[in-house]
């Protein structure tokens, strides 16, 4: 494995390279599957059949509360990957477990929001427009919940291997996608509740 | 026996029970052989668990033939449904059954990884590297492809085929009118094999961008590379929404949701759009790695350099824009008002555009060329008149007005296979030939070759011209059968005379590989078509790491320069070579995917909870997994590199 000195850690391997370039194909991958999501929202967004619709059942307050959640656990796993680049290997942990917690509190209050949808019968058999809104979200929760097993992996493997090329490379790879994530909230606090509220 | 009831097939028939007995000889005789030979430990160490992109890539092939033969049973049962009128051969839900797996078959597990065959197996030898860029997802994406299709495959035995045609429009396919899980396999199916599809396109993106030898630049790149770079690029953008649909697709039907029903708010025509925006840029996704493989055949058996390189490159990459912008021409029929019909109506007819552009530069090609009239070579000259017939009827049904008069009739079934077979299958066929000595070191014989060939181009001829006739005559598609007072009679015997043709070339393909085996000399040149570009530099059989030292190209045509202007492809010192070790964790994994798959089926949901589970516990075991690979020694290339000279 040939090491390249100037470069930061996680790039220093050309198969380093190959992985953080690989997974920017998939996240482009991944922003199709999301606009197919969103065109999908779109389209449906008024078919409610007999349910309630959009701005019947949002409430801005845990919403807005979700995205600061998240929104701060994006500028944490930044300051994470700081740490990481000036060889900080504790506070980089640190960081990255207050991501983790963060990453803990935004799904709760999402798994929250659900459970409120359905005692309001909006339920994922109700309409095109519940099931739609469902599919969207949950997929997003679904990352989220898949990012929170994966980053404590990465910590766990800091913990015993230290910041290697391996470890660092992963750990960079976990920040781009959650930042990502961080992304598509944005558009769905905007173009989902933000339009369904108006 | 509530519980074992769903298994059973719906609508069972003898060819059904005859099949079943068929499966269960052939498994029996697989496992048979395999440990009265002592195979079992060569298979796994050999080909389960391998990385190498080259014995994936045989495996690609070897999966797409044998589907290609189970899709060819279903077209030959067709045909002799529909040979004479008033036939009772099949039955409506029969014939359904058969269009349906014959359609997802074809375009899904025989011609996609006949494509992913040739790009696994050339690419990393076009661009002087050692593998892909990442070996072990690529087993993982052949795994997943093999597993869905087998998943598919098992649907006519166990709980019923899928149906509602492969493109499964909703409502139809929706439980109301499909109650059957046939459906439920294609979602899954589909589904699981999409999966690997995305993961190749990300690895060869990334290998293609990554991993090419220090001196190639992009435009210096074989054809076949570029047309595979395109490709990968139009699977990673549209195969997500494939992902979606079936999603949704999948919960209307498992979970009661009303994505595309006719109730509550549902809408049909999403899916119909959403299958399209991925439907219609897959055929761009097979019919590019064709124009690739016609590219390096036409100008090595010109003996001349393949003309309009630049032109070659841009009209792929328009066409690959373009095949995003047309999907709303499978239905203009539907509705959606003169406006959006003109839009998608004139997008369409502008890709011929692009592809007239190649069909020029491959003719000016040949233009004062020394032309070999070998078997890849006729492929490819065959091609271009057939081809061309194909997208003039394709121009033809473009025009949305004129569309309503061809729409779901024959004329469309005999458009698109008059573009599938000579533009996909006989590139296929075409590069079977002409790489098998690379593959396997011997040549396929030619004379069978040829005949193969001219039976091929006349059957296929013969079998789907009169479709034309037909449908512009009114006779429905997916109808299991006419009426004598229509007179489609006639010339629906002649489509299946025409089939038979074909059916007898397949089989003489065959025996060309058994005769091939047996009586093809092996003594030949790790060069025997005196060819033009990279993957042809390399010894025969190619060594494990490709290239014992990283090639130095000063063009796309870096062999013929090395051949005739004297440039020196390998030059400096050996250096030890870095390779992946192999691993059982993506057949595993495969393995756990057929039974979530099979699970989610028959809405089985204790095994679906596991094999999901079992699913993230390979991931975890993945990443905690200390790999570095291993490396091949200085001493040990140089005995390999010494060992494979003497055969040259």
């Amino acid at each position: 494995m040939k090491i390249d000195h100037s470069l930061p850690l996680e790039y220093s391997t050309k198969q380093n390279d190959q992985n953080i370039f690989g997974f920017w194909v998939f996240l482009a991958a991944e922003i199709m599957l999301f606009a197919t999501l969103f065109t999908s929202y779109f389209t449906l967004e008024h078919r409610v059949g007999n349910g309630p619709s959009g701005s019947e059942i949002f409430e801005i307050t845990p919403v807005l509360i979700e995205t600061l959640v998240l929104l701060t656990s994006s500028f944490t796993i930044g300051l994470g990957i700081h740490a990481m680049r000036i060889g900080k290997q504790k506070a980089m942990l640190t960081f990255f477990a207050i991501t983790l917690v963060l990453g803990l509190g935004f799904l709760g209050f999402e798994i929250d929001e659900f459970i409120t949808y359905i005692h309001e019968g909006a339920t994922l058999q109700t309409s095109a427009f519940t099931a739609i809104l469902m599919m969207t979200l949950g997929t997003h929760g679904a990352h989220v919940t898949f990012g929170l097993f994966w980053g404590a992996g990465i910590v766990m493997q800091i913990k015993k291997r230290g910041l290697t090329p391996e470890t660092t490379n992963k750990s960079f790879i976990f920040s781009l996608y959650w930042h990502f994530l961080d992304v598509v909230w944005i558009f769905i606090f905007s173009f989902i509740y933000l339009k369904g509220m108006m | 026996m509530d519980f074992l009831d769903r298994f059973a097939v719906p609508n069972p028939s003898i060819a059904i029970y005859a099949s079943m007995v068929a499966i269960g000889l052939t498994v029996v005789a697989i496992f048979a052989g395999l440990t009265y030979f002592k195979k079992w430990g060569y298979l796994w160490r050999e080909w389960l668990t391998t990385v190498d992109h080259k014995r994936i890539g045989i495996m690609y092939l070897i999966s797409a033939l044998i589907m290609l033969f189970r899709g060819g049973v279903d077209a030959i049962m067709m045909r002799a449904q529909l040979a004479v009128p008033d036939n009772k051969l099949m039955d409506a839900q029969h014939y359904n059954e058969v269009f349906s797996t014959h359609g997802v078959i074809m375009l899904l597990f025989m011609a996609m990884p006949f494509i992913f065959a040739f790009m696994n197996y050339l690419v990393p030898l076009q661009i002087g590297a050692r593998d892909v860029a990442f070996p072990r997802l690529n087993a993982l994406s052949f795994w997943l492809f093999f597993f869905g299709a087998m998943l598919l495959n098992i649907s006519f035995v166990v709980g019923g085929s899928p149906d509602a045609g492969w493109t499964s429009y909703f409502p139809l396919a929706g439980n109301e009118l499909s109650p059957s899980v046939g459906t439920n396999y294609y979602m899954f199916a589909i589904q699981i094999s999409g999966l690997g599809s995305l993961m190749t396109g990300i690895n060869m993106i990334t290998t293609i961008i990554k991993m090419r030898a220090p001196s190639m630049t992009l435009m210096k790149m074989p054809m076949f590379t570029w047309s595979s770079l395109v490709t990968n690029l139009i699977i990673v953008t549209v195969f997500p929404v494939l992902t979606v649909a079936l999603a949704m697709g999948s919960m209307d039907r498992l979970f009661g949701t009303h994505f595309f029903t006719t109730t509550n708010g549902g809408m049909d025509m999403l899916w119909a759009n959403l299958f399209w925006v991925w439907g219609h840029p897959e055929v761009y996704i097979l019919i590019l790695p064709a124009f690739g493989l016609y590219s390096e055949i036409i100008s090595t058996f010109a003996g001349r350099n393949l003309y309009g390189y630049k032109s070659m490159v841009a009209s792929m990459v328009i066409i690959s824009a373009l095949s995003c912008l047309v999907w709303a021409h499978h239905f203009f029929t539907m509705g959606q008002g003169p406006t959006a019909n003109s839009f998608f109506s004139i997008t369409t007819m502008a890709i011929s555009v692009p592809t007239g552009v190649k069909m020029f530069n491959w003719l000016f090609t040949l233009w004062k060329g020394k032309i070999r009239f070998t078997v890849p070579m006729l492929y490819s000259i065959g091609f271009i008149p057939l081809f061309v017939i194909g997208g003039m009827t394709g121009v033809m049904l473009a025009m949305s007005a004129a569309d309503y008069q061809y729409h779901n009739t024959m004329f469309l079934v005999a458009h698109f296979h008059n573009v599938i077979i000579p533009g996909v299958v006989f590139a296929m066929l075409a590069g079977l030939t002409y790489y098998w000595p690379k593959m396997f070191g011997f040549m396929l014989n030619e004379r069978i070759g040829k005949w193969a060939f001219w039976l091929l181009s006349i059957g296929f001829c013969l079998a789907f011209f009169p479709m034309y006739i037909t449908g512009l005559d009114g006779q429905a598609r997916r109808m299991y059968t006419y009426s004598e007072a229509t007179g489609y009679g006639a010339l629906n015997m002649v489509s299946f005379v025409g089939a038979g043709i074909m059916a007898i070339s397949f089989a003489i393909i065959v025996y060309n590989v058994y005769y091939s085996v047996r009586y093809s000399p092996r003594n030949i040149s790790a060069d025997p078509w005196d060819a033009r570009s990279l993957e042809w530099a390399t010894h025969t059989p190619v060594p494990e790491y490709n290239f014992a030292i990283t090639p130095n190209v000063a063009s796309s045509q870096a062999f013929w320069d090395t051949k005739k202007k004297g440039h020196e492809l390998f030059s400096g010192e050996l250096e030890k070579i870095h390779m992946p070790n192999n691993s059982g964790v993506p057949f595993i994994m495969g393995a756990i995917f057929f039974v979530w798959g099979f699970s989610f089926i028959f809405s089985l949901w204790i095994p679906a909870i596991i094999s999901t589970i079992a699913i993230l516990v390979c991931l975890v075991l993945r990443s905690f997994e200390v790999d570095h690979g291993r490396y091949i020694s200085v001493k040990e290339i140089e005995e390999t590199e010494i060992k494979l000279r003497g055969v040259n």
